[in-house]
């Protein structure tokens, strides 16, 4: 598989300090390109939040600059920024954010509301994204009907359900057994293989070695940036976990 | 090359598809909040809606029983002592060209008892008339138990009771007796009620001749009652003074009974305004509790509003959304209080026999009122729902 090495997200000496002069971020040089397979990992504290809130541009930094594919951020309205959010992003959260009482179908296609597609449209693409992730059979099960493996998935599925170039995925098996945390990290290599771009911020070292490349943090700087493993995704998985 | 950066548009029906799923995860505290709106709404609407009903009642009995009666009595004379109509008077207004019908009552002085024991103060109200013949028909009253009086009856001691009278006399039916002035009278007639002459209702009658001969009548005549055609009873008020009476035309009086009727219609709805206030004040009451549930809804679903906005919501689509919600929740208090205030007025309009009536600017005022209550309530809970930063709402745990 060729994947063209252009950034699509580029973060340049970026920096975030809160009210109360925390400094969550100290200068940070960081390119994501197109194709890969990042992980995020550092202890809590060390800035993993606020970089997904840089990267995901849901929030905009102190200096520095941000750009997604070639958009400086700076120079972006809010209105913008939603725009480019819904045509460029999907977010995983730790919790699921699924709507109570609703079909997972109709949770996966508010993945769509944004973007000025159709309901009928909207609706027949959540239900290929379900399929996607495995839960075909599923598709008219409310939340409180589903494991909270499934329920992940559902959300995996509203992430990517508008074909974004880029998924962050934010503890995404936080909360869940190791079984069901399998089986989103198996969505997730499934998604990679066929073209997404992944980011995925964790604390836990086995997820970031599953990734491709780790970028370790600490007190609001990169420790450590390097191209680590040369096994798959789908190699590791197989070797099982603990 | 830059790509151009545009939100997409939310259709109207994804509008209130977003605005009605928040109410719908909440249905007991929508059901409440939605309650204080529909009270102030039923409260006005069956206000206005009772106060038309009554109003539409009176304008059908007006017009049932027609505007062209004139009524005659006499007036003050120059020096402020009563006046008398001249016993003429019948015969100068029955020659008036328009006129169809008309006929003539004179007050006797004497009082009507059931018997002789009773006290003669004890008139009970009602008055003792000498009536012409012609009276029933031109008052289109109706004779429910006997007979009017005829031109034999008219000089017996023969006496028909109006309505009121018969009930202040405890009487149902006809052949007992009365005492008049020294001496029994047999009722031979009851009539029926006559709203537009309520002083008959309150009258025995009985024949001019009689009146004269048994009770000692001076025959002048106090009121005359006339019907014309519709069109000309403006020119026959005109010409009725210089007719009754030539010699002094300003000591007599006319006037349209059907106008107090006319101008009870016109008040009916007056009395209404201190009621209508109240349902503006609950209301306000329930706005209030509208954008107070708004506060909390928006309070309590941050993490909701942080996921839309990673989902590519803008500010004004979150604002929109929260609007949205609010204007459904009150248009839900809207409509059931319009139907409650509906229902209200058919109840009682049918319970006193009226006419139910519901303006429909009643209606349109009402669906205004929430659509402006539900917008200002919204205002506020909305703008802090946009002005949340997504990561901050993304945060709350």
């Amino acid at each position: 598989m060729t994947r063209p090495m252009t950034g699509l997200v580029e973060l340049a000496a970026v920096t975030k300090t809160y009210p109360g002069d925390v400094h969550a971020l100290r200068g940070v040089d960081l390119t994501v390109a197109r194709g890969e397979l990042l992980a995020i990992v550092g202890p809590s504290g060390s800035g993993k939040s606020t970089m997904l809130h840089m990267i995901g541009t849901l929030d905009r930094p102190t200096t520095g600059a941000v750009r997604v594919a070639g958009h400086d951020i700076a120079a972006l309205s809010d209105r913008e920024l939603s725009a480019l959010r819904s045509r460029y992003m999907g977010f995983v959260f730790q919790q699921f954010h699924l709507a109570p009482g609703v079909s997972a179908l109709d949770n996966v296609a508010d993945g769509l509301l944004y973007t000025g597609t159709n309901r009928r449209v909207r609706r027949r693409r959540a239900a290929a994204a379900l399929d996607r992730v495995g839960l075909g059979h599923r598709l008219r099960h409310k939340p409180s009907q589903l494991s909270g493996g499934e329920q992940q998935r559902v959300a995996v599925a509203r992430a990517v359900v508008g074909d974004p170039p880029l998924l962050l995925a934010d503890e995404p098996t936080g909360n869940l057994d190791s079984m069901a945390g399998a089986d989103v990290l198996a969505v997730l290599a499934g998604l990679h293989e066929s073209g997404t771009t992944i980011a995925v911020i964790t604390h836990d070292a086995e997820i970031a070695g599953w990734c491709h490349r780790q970028v370790r943090l600490r007190d609001g700087l990169i420790v450590d940036g390097h191209d680590h493993d040369d096994r798959g995704p789908v190699e590791l998985l197989k070797g099982g976990r603990s | 090359m830059r790509e151009r950066l545009a939100p997409g548009r939310l259709s109207p029906g994804d509008v209130l598809r977003v605005g009605a799923a928040g109410l719908r995860a909440r249905p007991a505290r929508v059901i409440l909040s939605a309650l204080g709106i529909a009270i102030g709404i039923a409260t006005m609407i069956a206000v206005i809606g009772i106060s038309s009903s009554s109003r539409e009642q009176l304008l059908r009995q007006l017009d049932k029983l027609g505007t062209n009666l004139l009524t005659v009595t006499p007036g003050r004379t120059m020096f402020g002592d009563d006046a008398k109509l001249p016993t003429t008077a019948l015969a100068m207004v029955q020659r008036i060209r328009p006129v169809r019908t008309a006929a003539a009552t004179g007050s006797v002085e004497t009082s009507v008892r059931r018997t002789n024991h009773i006290p003669e103060t004890n008139t009970g109200g009602i008055s003792v008339q000498a009536a012409s013949s012609g009276l029933l028909a031109t008052l289109e009253g109706a004779v429910v138990k006997g007979t009017w009086l005829n031109d034999a009856t008219a000089r017996q001691p023969a006496v028909v009771l109006g309505a009121a009278a018969a009930e202040r006399l405890g009487l149902a039916r006809t052949g007992v007796q009365v005492w008049m002035g020294g001496r029994w009278f047999t009722v031979i007639g009851i009539l029926g009620p006559m709203p537009l002459a309520p002083e008959i209702e309150r009258s025995a009658l009985i024949g001019f001749p009689a009146a004269e001969e048994l009770l000692g009548f001076d025959g002048y005549p106090t009121t005359i009652y006339e019907r014309s055609s519709d069109e000309s009873v403006e020119s026959v008020r005109e010409v009725l003074p210089r007719t009754v009476n030539p010699s002094n035309p300003e000591e007599v009086s006319v006037s349209r009974p059907s106008d107090a009727l006319a101008a009870k219609a016109a008040a009916a709805g007056a009395f209404t305004n201190l009621l209508l206030g109240l349902g503006a004040v609950a209301l306000l009451v329930g706005g209030v509790g509208v954008a107070n549930t708004m506060v909390i809804s928006v309070l309590e679903r941050r993490k909701e509003i942080g996921l839309r906005r990673s989902l590519g919501a803008t500010r004004g689509q979150v604002r929109l959304q929260f609007l949205s919600e609010s204007l459904l929740l009150s248009g839900l208090g809207g409509v059931v209080g319009a139907v409650l205030g509906a229902l209200a007025t058919a109840g009682y309009a049918v319970s006193r026999d009226w006419p139910p009536v519901v303006p429909p600017w009643a209606i349109g005022g009402a669906v205004a009122a929430t659509l402006v209550i539900g917008t200002v309530a919204g205002i506020y809970p909305a703008m802090r729902a946009a002005r949340l930063s997504p990561t901050v709402a993304l945060a709350t745990t």
